[in-house]
């Protein structure tokens, strides 16, 4: 990271850029789960390098990559329930785990040995456990990831319904479709620093700062562009309407 | 020339009760690029595994019908003698990287040492997987000191360098970035054109309707249909959850307000941006 300075709150939030780039690592620094050589990093008005991670595990949620870098107990229903029972009583616990895993449609699996999940349905175990922990803060590390149709559609109601309790989204992503869709703010990053910063229409429109950061605006977009259009629309929707205008 | 021909496969994991792998017939040419789409459980991977003989001869269960690669019969010849005809290189490239070798110079050499093949070729072959994938610069670091996406290329270097007839590729970019996707699709495109014949599965409909001839829809474990991806993306998969190219989703929205029905579709933004200009009227 090299001098990067970000205001977050309010609007949910989709870094985007190649690997390496320094998303995932920035998103573990919110966490707390790395501490800043210089600069500070400020969640609900406390200081990550006099705040233990533990601490902050209550407030800012991590969904990794990776669930398998996340995923330990041999129970899903366990392995949801490990964070909540360590900072609920005993039956709010359970009550949050089981709507958890109802929300991302596995509580039929509460039974089943995480590994033998596929890796889509133990991504959504690993959103489960962090969902479970009701944090301010959900951060999601590359979720389309191996996602069908189905899994992309549960992940977009979860997102809203995270979105409509007031709770503040992150994400890195890959899928540019899924970040001009789902949220509200885009920011660029290449080599550990912030090119680009706004809504998805003007981020995506920004063809020379997204070249430089070796992204692509969504496939919606690239249409609009081939198709001789001077508006930059990000949706499908958007999309139709500005086609049907033209006719 | 068909090289892989498979004739009423059907194949059961042990414990399940439903066919993971339905009566499955087809045949695929030398050198076609393949396809294969589904939701997750439709069976892709189990039918990658029955190319290569991990089904039935890894994973038990029941087993019917036939599959022929390269003019063997799968299930009568050993998972060794089909690895030098099918490579794989499976979702998860943690479980591919053997974790012997110290380097990824070393790791992409592993499998032609085991062929005992002599130095100057084992050379000459990781070198030009190394170039295909990019990976110079990561040549002398240690596997699994790498990024997801880094060593998702380093298990498909491994794999290429061995130089099977038929490559398949299950989710081959799904840790890779927008622009090292479609760095691998072309690498793979390449190899095709060169004669190799490869499977790809992915999710990544616009990368595949860009470079694959023929397109297996899969659900259930049965085939629910093996065409191009123009004329496959047109058809209607009522109670399939898969999504065709956003370019052609599209298309298709102006062609059912038109009350047009079509029996192929533009799949390319290129083909797409077409249609709708020349339709715009």
């Amino acid at each position: 990271m090299n001098d990067v300075s970000l205001d977050l709150g309010g609007e949910s939030t989709a870094f985007i850029g190649q690997n390496g780039a320094g998303k995932s690592t920035l998103m573990k620094l919110l966490k707390g789960l790395l501490v800043p050589e210089r600069g500070d990093i400020l969640i609900n008005g406390k200081n990550t390098k006099d705040t233990s991670a533990a601490k902050l595990a209550g407030e800012i949620g991590l969904i990794f990559q990776n669930p398998n870098e996340q995923i330990f107990k041999h129970k899903v229903f366990d392995e949801v329930a490990f964070g909540p029972r360590r900072i609920m009583d005993a039956r709010e616990a359970e009550a949050r785990t089981a709507a958890a895993l109802r929300t991302v449609g596995l509580f039929h699996k509460k039974d089943v040995n995480p590994y033998d999940l596929s890796l889509s349905e133990r991504k959504l175990v690993a959103a489960a456990s962090v969902l479970a922990m009701d944090t301010d803060i959900v951060i999601f590390d590359e979720p389309t990831m191996g996602q069908d149709e189905k899994g992309i559609r549960t992940l977009k109601a979860i997102l809203e319904d995270l979105k409509g309790q007031g709770k503040l989204v992150l994400a890195v992503l890959h899928d540019m479709a899924f970040a001009a869709e789902c949220f509200e703010r885009i920011v660029v990053m290449a080599h550990g620093e912030i090119l680009l910063d706004g809504p998805p229409e003007a981020v995506f429109a920004n063809e020379e700062a997204l070249k430089k950061a070796g992204v692509e605006p969504p496939p919606v977009m690239q249409l609009a562009i081939r198709c001789g259009f001077t508006e930059r629309p990000v949706t499908k929707e958007s999309f139709l309407r500005l086609y049907y205008e033209r006719r | 020339m068909s090289i892989i021909k498979a004739e009423a496969l059907r194949y059961k994991y042990p414990m399940q009760d439903e066919l993971a792998l339905d009566h499955l017939s087809f045949s695929i040419d030398k050198g076609e690029f393949i396809g294969i789409i589904g939701e997750n459980g439709a069976g892709k991977s189990t039918l990658c595994q029955a190319l290569n003989g991990l089904v039935p001869h890894f994973h038990k269960g029941a087993y019917g019908g036939t599959v022929t690669v390269a003019g063997k019969t799968v299930h009568e010849t050993s998972v060794g003698e089909l690895s030098t005809i099918v490579g794989m290189v499976f979702e998860n490239p943690v479980v591919q990287i053997t974790g012997a070798k110290l380097t990824v110079y070393e790791e992409i050499a592993f499998g032609l040492e085991n062929l005992g093949l002599p130095r100057s070729t084992i050379i000459e072959r990781v070198d030009e997987a190394i170039e295909l994938l990019n990976l110079a610069e990561v040549r002398d670091k240690s596997p699994f000191a790498l990024s997801g996406g880094q060593m998702q290329r380093v298990a498909i270097a491994g794999m290429i360098a061995m130089r099977p007839e038929i490559m398949i590729f299950d989710e081959p970019t799904s840790q890779l970035d927008p622009q090292g996707a479609t760095e691998v699709f072309e690498a793979i495109e390449t190899l095709s054109r060169n004669g190799v014949t490869v499977l790809v599965v992915s999710h990544q409909m616009e990368r595949l309707a860009r470079h694959a001839d023929r397109i297996m829809l899969m659900h259930g474990g049965r085939l629910v249909a093996f065409d191009t991806p123009e004329r496959l993306f047109a058809m209607d998969f009522s109670g399939i959850s898969v999504r065709r190219p956003v370019y052609t989703e599209i298309v298709r929205t102006v062609q059912k307000a038109g009350g047009i029905s079509a029996e192929t579709v533009p799949v390319t933004l290129e083909g797409a941006a077409e249609w709708l200009v020349k339709h715009r009227g």
